[in-house]
């Protein structure tokens, strides 16, 4: 464990934080202006239409039959299946919609309601979620990514007004909140500021209030709970006075499991009355029947189902037990690790590695869950910019089905070529000598996180030269994608193509960052103290 | 980092593809159809659509060019009988064009720039990202980008002394678009002082008239006739069929949304008087006016005096002599000529922004650019550009008025500002000990006075206002268009106090004090700064 470097005296760069912050957000709303999943597509439209009429259901109905299958409420159609704090979120805006236009919430009659005010008054919802939750967070993260270093590692991504433009801008999150239609910056933030609490604040019991209710916004959030576990539990043996050992330990882990289960007693209230209830709240947030994947993910069943049809070998029940089994072999090293060697900078990686696992192993997977490993990965990029870099391109690039489906093409062309080019500015401006495309050199960003490193090395030449190929090869996939139709036998080969190019890369992220977590010793070199004028 | 500048923004202009786009979408279309179908001679004849062509030949001949490729996209696009005519192929097409002319632009602000030695690349990126250019060509659907790029290209010209290519830019931008004539006076001015007079003399009381150069008075007019003649030589038999079409001063005294003039400020007070005096029982004859109504006619004042067309262009004539004759005086020195000059466009576009007859909003853009180059070289230019680029910017706001939009064009807007905010005021602060001690007062914007703080504050609330209390308080039913009157008004008080101020300092510095290219007024490292 690092002590903080004189945490009461700090500056933070704010050259372009303001116009950064500015833009960033212009970009969302450049985004939010085109079409939404299933616009104008009856009878199931899409994620928009989900979210409306959970609006809808919760304004409408009482909170025990939210779950159930009511008269009132079909769960075929667009039944809930997030945990409770996304109902109440729902909700809240649902009593805001219903305020501004009764319409657009009344029950069945507004089923497939698209009215354009509707479309901005919704826009505006998950703007605001994101300024509140998830900016907020990011902000204060990249603040503390500069203030606790000391001035030789104050490279230029751990500038903060860089840093959170280049967080801001990722483009993932971005076109699937704004553009597709989610609410994942709610539970992200909410991550993110667990995170923040943990390597920043160090304050355990925030950190786990934080990620309890990150966790009842998404189920999904659980590909972070290991990391969080272990860490916090590792952290209850820190610090052990000689005498009164057990009781010392007892206390600290008291004290979290006191501030969990509060949480969840207090999300879970009104669904308590029956035991009954709650059994079909958990039937309906992991539900087995709906199989291991849909559409094309970049996971390895997707990859296995290409030469074995899995559906016809396994039954589903089969199927999760095998997922449960491989996610736990993929994720158990790094879990380990966290416990053994424990400092922060690995419980980034750590979250990285295991939500990966997760990702590439796990059963009822969508390609936007790659948004969870996406955003512990843009928080590790101030550390290794090169590798994180070219891991949020394709993870923004694995979604591309998705987009085109949405008509978001011209969206996911523009956000990722302004992503490349505030990348590309970070790069200019901590080598002033080098050009547009000098992003592509791994030895030059290697310079930049070590200054004292001045040969280049074959590894990083060979890594360049990857980066460059698999570049140019996601520009082909996306032309191709888009201007070339796909054979009438065929008419998913594109997206199974683009499925399986990001998969690979996965599996060669996964390895690397793995070997990032191990090869990272436990102690930290204290950072010397900045100099105070 | 340039490349990096313009990929951003034109990587955002090609976001607005899919928006909202106004008539002006239309009226282009129809050109295209018009010069693609009918005869050079028949062009300005042609009336099938009501958008009839309005523009001087040399844009004509733009459209004619780009009618041509349009042909690829869609054939249906240039029938002219295809009225209000829009697949996703025209409308596609049709912002390519923009966007692709606007390189243009971009060409024309580097060159600029470089003439910047401190604070070149902030002066790139307040150009390039200029969200006016990009609210009114982008969004709203026009060409000014490509236009904008000549007048630059003609300043940057003007300032490296090459008089001759400076007058052969201009002719070709009067060319294009005849509302560039309101500072053509200071060109007129400016060449003969600079280029016919070849003796300066640094007093600037005493004028050398014996020094006329009369070849180059003949190089000059030389080059500005054979454009002239390039552009309207096809047309020599219906040049006053051109003419009729170029000013049609059917028009009213204000556009359907009051520019933030001074006639606006003269029609709220003709209101206000009508509200009182009906208020106190006195009979005033009613006329037909409804001002704020959607439709461009005519119309009488109650109580003022009515304006008429000539008096509008004879008190802009006046309220430039002044500048003309100072910049006269001020071309003596030859250090100091080009900035003058570029003051001196500044000063007329405004007088005409002010006080012209039927000026559309979007004409504050012709003082907003020059000036935003200015802003880098002086301080009292950046600091009354600080203001004006918020005031004028807000402005064009009514011009966007589809309410999905209204969050693109406050982001706009906030990171252009931002970026002036920061970086502006940053150029021209020295960092002494005195200054870092002092506390920068509660909310006092940098740079700019407590009033004119408390002013751009106050933008703030009426933008609340406009969108929210507005509809909230039902005003929406009985007073429509009382937001509109109220942002012109007030974006008009900005402008006129932005006018007066400019003015006085133009007219009253004296040489000692004005800066050259090339001399920084502190050291300034090139800040990142979006």
């Amino acid at each position: 464990m690092t002590k903080r470097a004189d945490p009461d005296r700090f500056t933070v760069t704010k050259d372009a934080l303001l116009p950064g912050i500015f833009f960033a957000l212009l970009v969302r709303w450049c985004v939010a202006a085109y079409p939404y999943s299933g616009y104008r597509k009856p009878p199931m439209y899409g994620d928009f239409e989900a979210q409306r009429h959970w609006q809808e259901i919760t304004v409408h109905t009482p909170v025990t039959t939210w779950y159930h299958n009511t008269t009132q409420n079909d769960l075929e159609y667009w039944g809930m299946d997030y945990p409770p704090l996304s109902a109440y979120h729902s909700l809240l805006m649902g009593l805001v919609a219903d305020w501004l236009d009764p319409e657009s919430v009344r029950l069945f009659a507004s089923r497939g309601y698209e009215d354009d005010s509707h479309k901005t008054f919704m826009r505006w919802t998950v703007f605001l979620s994101d300024l509140y939750f998830y900016a907020t967070a990011v902000l204060c993260i990249c603040i503390d990514a500069e203030r606790v270093r000391a001035k030789e590692t104050k490279w230029v991504f751990k500038r903060t007004d860089l840093s959170t433009i280049l967080f801001l801008l990722y483009p993932g999150l971005i076109l699937i909140d704004h553009g597709h239609f989610q609410y994942n910056c709610v539970s992200l933030g909410l991550f993110l500021w667990a995170t923040f609490f943990i390597i920043a604040i160090e304050n355990d019991v925030l950190a786990t209030i934080f990620f309890v209710f990150a966790l009842n916004y998404k189920q999904m959030e659980l590909y972070h709970a290991l990391p969080f576990f272990i860490y916090l539990l590792r952290k209850c043996f820190i610090g052990i006075p000689p005498r009164s050992k057990f009781s010392h330990i007892v206390h600290k882990f008291n004290k979290l499991a006191v501030a969990v289960i509060s949480c969840f007693i207090i999300i879970w209230y009104p669904f308590t009355k029956s035991w009954d209830n709650i059994s079909q709240l958990v039937h309906r947030l992991f539900p087995i029947k709906r199989g291991v994947f849909e559409d094309k993910v970049s996971n390895i069943w997707c990859f296995v189902n290409v030469f074995v049809k899995l559906k016809d070998v396994y039954t589903n029940e089969e199927m999760a037990r095998m997922c449960l089994v491989a996610t736990a072999a993929a994720a158990l090293p790094s879990c380990i690790d966290l416990f053994l060697r424990i400092n922060k900078k690995k419980f980034v990686l750590c979250l990285i590695n295991v939500s990966l696992a997760f990702f590439i192993f796990s059963f009822q997977v969508h390609e936007k869950t790659i948004l969870l490993v996406a955003i512990p990965v843009a928080l590790h990029l101030p550390e290794d910019p090169f590798m994180c870099f070219w891991f949020l391109l394709i993870s923004t690039f694995s979604m591309l089905p998705l987009f085109l489906k949405d008509g978001l093409l011209i969206p996911f062309i523009c956000t990722n070529v302004i992503y490349i080019c505030f990348y590309s500015i970070c790069v200019k401006l901590a080598h002033p000598n080098s050009d547009f495309l000098s992003f592509f050199s791994a030895n030059r960003i290697d310079k930049i996180v070590r200054p004292n490193q001045h040969e280049n090395s074959v590894l990083m030449t060979l890594l360049s030269t990857n980066f460059f190929f698999s570049f140019i090869c996601m520009i082909w996939l996306i032309v191709a994608a888009v201007f070339i139709p796909p054979p009438v036998s065929y008419p998913d080969l594109p997206a199974l193509l683009i499925s399986v190019f990001s998969f690979c890369h996965f599996v060669l992220f996964f390895i690397y960052f793995n070997y990032q977590q191990f090869s990272m010793p436990m102690c930290l070199p204290v950072p010397q103290k900045a100099k105070t004028k | 980092m340039i490349t990096q500048v313009v990929l951003i923004v034109t990587a955002v202009k090609f976001m607005f593809i899919p928006l909202y786009h106004s008539t002006d979408f239309e009226v282009h279309r129809n050109w295209l159809a018009i010069t693609n179908n009918v005869s050079v001679e028949e062009w300005y004849y042609e009336s099938t659509s009501e958008w009839t062509l309005d523009y001087p030949p040399l844009f004509a001949w733009l459209e004619y060019g780009l009618s041509i490729v349009a042909k690829y996209f869609d054939p249906k696009m240039i029938k002219i009988e295809n009225l209000n005519y829009k697949s996703d192929m025209a409308v596609l097409f049709q912002r390519l064009s923009v966007i692709f002319l606007d390189f243009v632009y971009i060409f024309s602000v580097k060159s600029c720039s470089n003439l910047v030695s401190n604070g070149k690349l902030l002066v790139f990126i307040l150009l390039v990202s200029n969200p006016g250019l990009l609210m009114v060509d982008h969004i709203h659907f026009q060409y000014n980008g490509f236009l904008y790029g000549f007048l630059l290209f003609s300043i940057s010209n003007m300032i490296r002394c090459n008089h001759l290519q400076a007058a052969f830019w201009f002719a070709m931008l009067l060319n294009f678009k005849h509302i560039f004539l309101y500072i053509a006076p200071v060109y007129v001015v400016y060449l003969l002082r600079a280029y016919c007079f070849t003796l300066s003399s640094i007093d600037g009381v005493h004028t050398a008239w014996y020094s006329f150069s009369i070849t180059n008075f003949i190089k000059l007019a030389f080059v500005v006739v054979s454009v002239f003649t390039l552009s309207f030589g096809p047309f020599l038999d219906h040049l006053n069929q051109i003419l009729v079409r170029l000013f049609p001063f059917k028009r009213g005294l204000c556009h359907a949304y009051w520019a933030p003039n001074f006639w606006a400020l003269y029609n709220l007070g003709d209101k206000l008087l009508v509200f009182l005096l009906t208020k106190y029982g006195i009979n005033i004859p009613k006329s037909e006016a409804s001002m704020t109504g959607g439709l461009v006619q005519e119309y009488d004042h109650s109580v003022l005096p009515s304006i008429t067309p000539s008096f509008t262009f004879i008190m802009t004539c006046l309220s430039m002599m002044p500048a003309l004759y100072k910049m006269w005086c001020l071309c003596a020195d030859r250090r100091y000529r080009p900035i003058c000059f570029i003051r001196c466009i500044v000063v007329c576009a405004t007088c005409s922004f002010m006080l012209g007859w039927h000026v559309h909003e979007k004409a504050i853009l012709m003082i907003i650019i020059p000036l935003s180059f200015l802003s880098v070289l002086g301080d009292v230019d950046g600091r009354l550009f600080i203001l004006l680029s918020t005031v004028g910017h807000y402005s064009l706001f009514p011009l966007l008025y589809p309410k999905d939009l209204l969050s693109i064009k406050i982001f706009l807007l906030l990171t252009h500002v931002a970026i002036v905010f920061g970086n502006v005021p940053a150029l021209y602060t020295v960092e002494t000990k005195a200054t870092k001690k002092r506390r920068r007062r509660f909310m006092r914007l940098p740079m700019i006075g407590p009033f004119e703080s408390i002013y751009i504050y106050g933008l703030i609330l009426l933008c609340v206002y406009e969108n929210m209390l507005h509809v909230a308080w039902g005003l929406d039913k009985t007073l429509p268009f009382l937001p509109l009157m109220m942002t012109s008004t007030y974006c008009a008080l900005g402008v006129f106090y932005f006018w007066i101020k400019y003015y006085h300092y133009f007219l009253t510095f004296n040489v000692s004090k004005v800066p050259t290219f090339g001399q920084g007024t502190s050291s300034y490292n090139i800040r990142k700064s979006k």
